[in-house]
């Protein structure tokens, strides 16, 4: 793509979406134009708003991992704090786990979603400097998995059902969170989210960092939303092991197979959540939108099912959501037929080349 | 959550003489094997191997494997100084072994039990798909014979060259144990130096009992990434087995001379325990 000069360039864009912003910020000026001059420049317009939807359009559907990591960071993009002013007709936060203290990077509450009342759980990142400090940058201790466990119990004796949203680098590794016992922590949310009698839905809404993120993601219904990452570590993380350096991340990104079709590929995820085009960053209320909508389906859905099976077939989902087959020669790359599960087509597609960042 | 640690030989050379990484004496390797790779100056449980490990815990002729057929796979055809599948091959050459979790059943004291080992010396002990689905049948195999389960850990966590499948496992694994625990289960970890990362954040941290073994190194974060996030020099002792005690996180501390007998007390306590009624 060749690179033009522009005059102003949103200082959110990210690198790869140069040349939408440069597009976006000819049509601004021509709209502007339009609006002081007597001169018909509709032709020139709607060539302009095509080219950016083309554009923005074509970028969108060719985004490396790296780009849809960058994306899922975005610091426009909706956080959990959005979600809970824009989707929720009503919020009563609950503080606390009842032991030690209350976390900030794990947001709990009581929330109306359209027709659901529900116990609203989300990792809160912060917006500003003053609030991700106070979140850890959404990195919970564990007194936030606590706090989550406890509103879950609660929830379960209501007869709410749970949802979930994610959205942390990983649980925070420091001397207090380990003293605090952090692995337990998270342990026990994931062991006991197994036995909760009422729907859970879960959704990365933004990055799904390792064992943090799954604390709070055992649900009935594992979501991701188009543009998040959901991995064992995050890009500069692996990249650090391997490489000694986070100079690696795009590879390691594109190595660790960690966006939502990776995952929907491999079958951990139910569904991807798709985003406006261009990215929820860029239409931040039009996505809050589709997820509210998504929310109050799956919601629909699953209070519909007696818990007895709906505890079952959770359990079931885990226990075979990386089928090993019994047998010795087996090496095959992608080879992936299992008892019983479907394979989806993406999962036998051959490994993405490696590259840069796009 | 890598399953790389500190580059430290941990393991038992072949050599006459065993330079102790704890206290740095030359040990006779002899007595050092004699000893179960517990350092005779310094008592420092060093990691063993897996086979090893169920040598000196089953009572003698009572281990029978299982699941040894299951194989890992490189399903995101994962690369970085080499292939996945070259690592593979190399560690299984290495250790004899399909993959880093040994299992089956045993009897320890007598009393007829499931038993899962986490083998270090497999790639770090780290967890892909097979390791998460043996600990998982595992349990499940405690669960039919409505008899306790025992898991042995030491590993580095997930396996970061099996990605989010690796990661799943996390919650494969306990909910296995959830399942398990709802009829009747009865399940006791040991923590043996060093557990970290993915394992210790599920199957290794929710069984009914957590013991662990003198000094190992337990805890979420290896200590270089707590180092590096909080650039301080971490506390004496930090994320030791005597410290995790202090802070409420194990049960008991339990010597690898006094295992066996110790398991098979507490065992003799879970006999009585009611049955599933689910
Ligand atoms: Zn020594």
């Amino acid at each position: 793509m060749a690179k033009k000069k522009t005059k102003t360039s949103s200082p959110a864009a990210l690198p790869f979406e140069q040349p939408i912003e440069d597009v976006r910020s000819r049509l601004t000026e021509l709209e502007e134009l339009a609006a002081q001059t007597t001169h018909d420049l509709s032709e020139e317009l709607a060539f302009y708003r095509e080219r950016l939807e083309r554009l923005t359009n074509e970028i969108y559907s060719e985004l490396s991992s790296w780009n849809r990591v960058q994306v899922a960071r975005h610091p426009n993009r909706p956080l959990t704090t959005d979600y809970i002013s824009n989707i929720c007709d009503d919020w009563v936060e609950l503080f606390g786990d009842g032991v030690f203290g209350d976390d900030s990077a794990m947001a709990t509450g009581l929330a109306t979603i359209g027709r659901h009342k529900v116990l609203l759980i989300g990792q809160r990142k912060g917006r500003d400097t003053k609030e991700r400090l106070a979140c850890n940058f959404g990195s919970a201790h564990p007194e936030g998995y606590r706090k989550a466990l406890r509103k879950m119990k609660m929830a379960e004796r209501m007869g709410l059902p749970i949802v979930c949203l994610i959205n942390t680098p990983g649980a925070y590794p420091g001397v207090a969170a380990e003293e605090r016992g952090q692995a337990r922590a998270i342990a026990e949310n994931i062991h006991e989210m197994f036995g909760l009698k009422v729907p859970i839905v879960c959704l990365v809404i933004g990055e799904g960092g390792s064992g943090g993120a799954l604390g709070i993601a055992i649900g009935d219904k594992v979501a991701m939303m188009e543009n998040a990452w959901y991995s064992v570590i995050s890009p500069e993380g692996c990249a650090s092991i391997l490489w000694h350096s986070a100079e690696g991340k795009e590879k390691a990104a594109e190595a660790l197979k960690l966006t939502a079709s990776d995952l929907l590929g491999f079958g951990i995820v139910d569904e991807v959540v798709p985003e406006p085009v261009g990215g929820a960053h860029a239409h931040p209320k039009d996505a809050m939108q589709i997820v509210k909508g998504k929310i109050e389906s799956w919601l629909d859905e699953l209070l519909a099912m007696p818990a007895d099976l709906m505890l079952e077939a959770r359990y079931q989902k885990f226990r075979h959501i990386a089928q090993v087959q019994s047998s010795v020669e087996s090496q095959a790359l992608g080879a992936a037929s299992h008892r019983g599960v479907d394979t989806p087509a993406s999962r036998l597609a051959s490994p993405s080349e490696i590259h840069g960042e796009g | 959550m890598g399953w790389r640690l500190r580059r430290k030989k941990k393991d038992m050379p072949g050599g006459l003489w065993t330079k102790c990484s704890a206290c740095a004496q030359m040990i006779y390797t002899k007595d050092l094997q004699e000893n179960q790779a517990v350092c005779t100056e310094c008592n420092f449980h060093h990691t063993m191997h897996g086979r090893r490990r169920i040598e000196i815990t089953a009572d003698p002729g009572t281990f029978q494997e299982h699941f040894s057929d299951l194989q890992p796979k490189d399903r995101l055809g994962f690369v970085d100084s080499i292939p996945y599948t070259e690592k593979i091959a190399k560690a299984q050459e290495k250790t004899g072994n399909a993959d880093a979790c040994l299992a089956g059943l045993c009897e320890i004291g007598g009393h007829p039990i499931a038993l899962a080992v986490l083998d270090f010396s497999f790639m770090g002990g780290s967890m892909g798909e097979v390791v998460g689905e043996k600990i998982a049948r595992t349990v499940e195999l405690a669960e039919g014979k409505g008899i306790p389960v025992v898991i042995f850990s030491a590993s580095g966590g997930a396996r970061m060259h099996e990605g989010a499948i690796s990661l799943m496992q996390m919650a494969k694994t306990c909910g296995a144990l959830q399942h398990y625990r709802e009829r009747g289960g009865f399940s006791i970890s040991v923590l043996t130096n060093p557990t970290t990362g993915g394992v210790t954040a599920s199957f290794a941290m929710v069984c009914d009992m957590t013991i662990a073994e003198p000094q190992a190194l337990v805890g979420f974060a290896g200590p270089r990434v707590i180092q590096n996030t909080i650039r301080q020099d971490l506390p004496e002792g930090f994320q030791r087995s005597e410290f995790l005690k202090d802070k409420g996180q194990v049960d008991l501390i339990v010597s690898r001379n006094e295992m066996r007998d110790k398991l098979a007390l507490l065992l003799s306590y879970a006999e009585n325990r009611p049955k599933a009624t689910a």
